[in-house]
């Protein structure tokens, strides 16, 4: 298992950069993702999608899908590309410390 | 005497119709089967009306030459599954009670989930060809084209036989090359996966045909829209690509009952143990087929490897016996790459496709994850084979329903 150090603290990574531990996760640690993802600036919108896709996944043990999250009036799909471009949920997710949603088959 | 209904008589539901008839007593149990058309398509055919290998009769047959006599066959909508209460409720109004049921109502494509695809041009220059309406007027279409932009388009995952958009591209590729006009297209495979496939050796393999045969990919692509008016399709981060004829393979989704009876997630896919094949939701519910939301890929033979579990499953829970784990995902398809050459891939949840022969280790006789024509005659074979003994729940000769590893060239971690 790979680690990684965000300004001095360290953290457990898969191959693909995501978190291993989501208790290791804090918004230093989100917020020097979201630069390697492009993300220059955390906005508060950004927070509160990052925020919202924490608390679904505790309660649901998974990541919401972009169709959920439209549905249930939490973003339209286009805000979150504009959020997080080039994909949204890889992303997201990534910021906040989640698993990487799985791809389907 | 207890019920036991099934919904849905595709190729899932048709073949556990024909292994409990066989398994159930008669006297303890009455075997029902709703489904609302007449017709039975052999999908998998679909893939080669556009190009016309085969013509509209070869991939329809009457349902009910498929399903026992001494089995009851409703003809109807289903309106309404009442999981709480045990009944289900069809559209002339009728109900029909059960002890088990077996859901089995498969997927479809649902254009109206992207904006502008069903607009001006919609069987115009805009086409799908997963549904026998859309296949035909394709053929058609491509009958008299004489070239330009060819954009093949995925929208999003999952879909039923998720290989069938690259096996398009390769038979499109043959079919313009036959017709003299090969030079005259451009074709564009546009995916929102990161690659030309979601395994990752075989998206390797297709990915490096796709560049022989010239079909541009453009990856990582989430579709937004489709203007027809103008003719381009936009992603959510703005790039448009320009189409002279597109082909779509739209949303796939199951049947709006599974959303009406409040039994779905987002895609009215039904929320499944995936080695088990129960429902989440109820005991005496199970699901099979395209209908699930398990993470394998939705083939009929995956339906097929499915079926022998569910029948150990549901003869365990007649009897209150604990469940088998048995479904290991297990799927195999032939990958037709034109020219009349095909290739092979088995896996399951856990490994990926890999090299090496089937169905026996070593004689094969066909080659996995590699070109050959005799996968090519495999997969005209499997027309028979789905009609004759799939349909009616009969082994494939010499295929097991849990992937074997021996005779394949597994990687180990
Ligand atoms: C173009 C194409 C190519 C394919 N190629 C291959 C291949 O090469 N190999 C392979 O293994 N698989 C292939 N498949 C996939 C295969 O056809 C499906 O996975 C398989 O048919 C799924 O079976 P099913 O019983 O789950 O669903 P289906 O066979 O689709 O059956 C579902 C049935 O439920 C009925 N139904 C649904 N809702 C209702 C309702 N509300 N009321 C009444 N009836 C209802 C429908 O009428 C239908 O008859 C292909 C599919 C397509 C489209």
């Amino acid at each position: 298992m790979a680690t990684k150090d965000y300004g001095g603290n360290t953290v457990d990574v898969n191959d693909e950069g995501y978190l291993t531990e989501f208790k290791q996760w804090n918004e230093a640690i989100g917020e020097a993702i979201a630069k390697e993802e492009g993300i220059e600036q955390m906005t508060d919108r950004h927070w509160e999608i990052i925020k919202y896709l924490q608390k679904y996944f505790e309660d649901n043990g998974e990541m919401p899908s972009i169709r959920n999250m439209k549905k249930t009036g939490v973003a339209d799909t286009k805000e979150l590309y504009s959020l997080f471009p080039g994909g949204p949920l890889k992303k997201s997710s990534r910021i906040a410390g989640l698993k990487k949603p799985e791809s389907c088959i | 005497m207890k019920n036991l209904l099934i919904l849905g008589a595709g190729t899932a539901g048709t073949m556990m119709v024909n292994h409990l008839n066989r398994k159930l007593n008669k006297k303890d149990w009455k075997i029902t089967i709703v489904d609302q058309h007449k017709t039975h398509y052999y999908q998998p055919g679909f893939l080669f009306i556009p190009f016309d290998i085969y013509k509209e009769k070869d991939v329809i047959k009457n349902k009910k030459q498929f399903i026992p006599k001494s089995v009851e066959y409703v003809q109807e909508e289903i309106e309404l599954i009442e999981h709480g209460t045990n009944n289900v409720v069809l559209k002339n109004g009728k109900n029909l009670p059960y002890d088990i049921l077996i859901i089995a109502t498969g997927s479809k494509i649902v254009p109206d989930e992207i904006e502008g695809l069903k607009g001006e041009g919609w069987f115009k220059d805009v086409f799908d060809f997963y549904t026998i309406e859309g296949a035909s007027a394709l053929r058609d279409k491509l009958e008299n084209w004489k070239g330009g932009k060819f954009v093949v388009h995925l929208a999003e995952m999952p879909i039923k036989c998720p290989v069938a958009p690259l096996e398009f591209c390769f038979l499109a590729d043959w079919y313009f090359t036959k017709k003299g006009i090969r030079e005259k297209v451009e074709m564009t495979y546009v995916t929102p996966l990161t690659g030309a496939f979601t395994k990752q050796n075989c998206s390797d393999v297709l990915g490096y045909l796709m560049e022989e045969k010239n079909i541009k990919i453009v990856p990582d692509f989430d579709v937004e829209l489709v203007d027809e008016k103008d003719n381009f399709v936009q992603s959510y981060d703005g790039q448009k690509i320009g189409y002279d004829l597109l082909v779509t393979i739209p949303t796939n989704m199951g049947d709006e009952v599974i959303a009406r009876s409040d039994l779905g997630d987002d895609l009215n896919f039904i929320p499944t143990d995936k080695h088990t094949l129960q429902s989440k939701k109820k005991e005496n519910i199970f699901v099979i087929g395209d209908a699930t939301d398990v993470p394998a890929s939705k083939a009929g033979s995956v339906a097929h490897f499915q079926a022998d579990v569910l029948t150990k499953n549901i003869m365990k829970f007649i009897n209150g016996k604990d469940l088998v784990k048995e479904f290991d995902g297990h799927a195999n398809c032939f990958i037709e790459s034109g020219f009349g050459k095909a290739f092979l891939i088995d896996f399951n949840y856990d490994i990926e496709p890999v090299e090496g022969t089937f169905p026996l280790p070593i004689i094969g006789p066909f080659a996995l994850l590699k070109e050959s024509r005799l996968n090519h005659f495999g997969k005209l074979i499997f027309r028979y084979i789905y009609w004759y003994l799939l349909l009616k729940g009969l082994p494939m000769p010499g295929i097991s329903t849990q992937m074997t590893k021996i005779g394949k060239k597994i990687k180990t971690k």
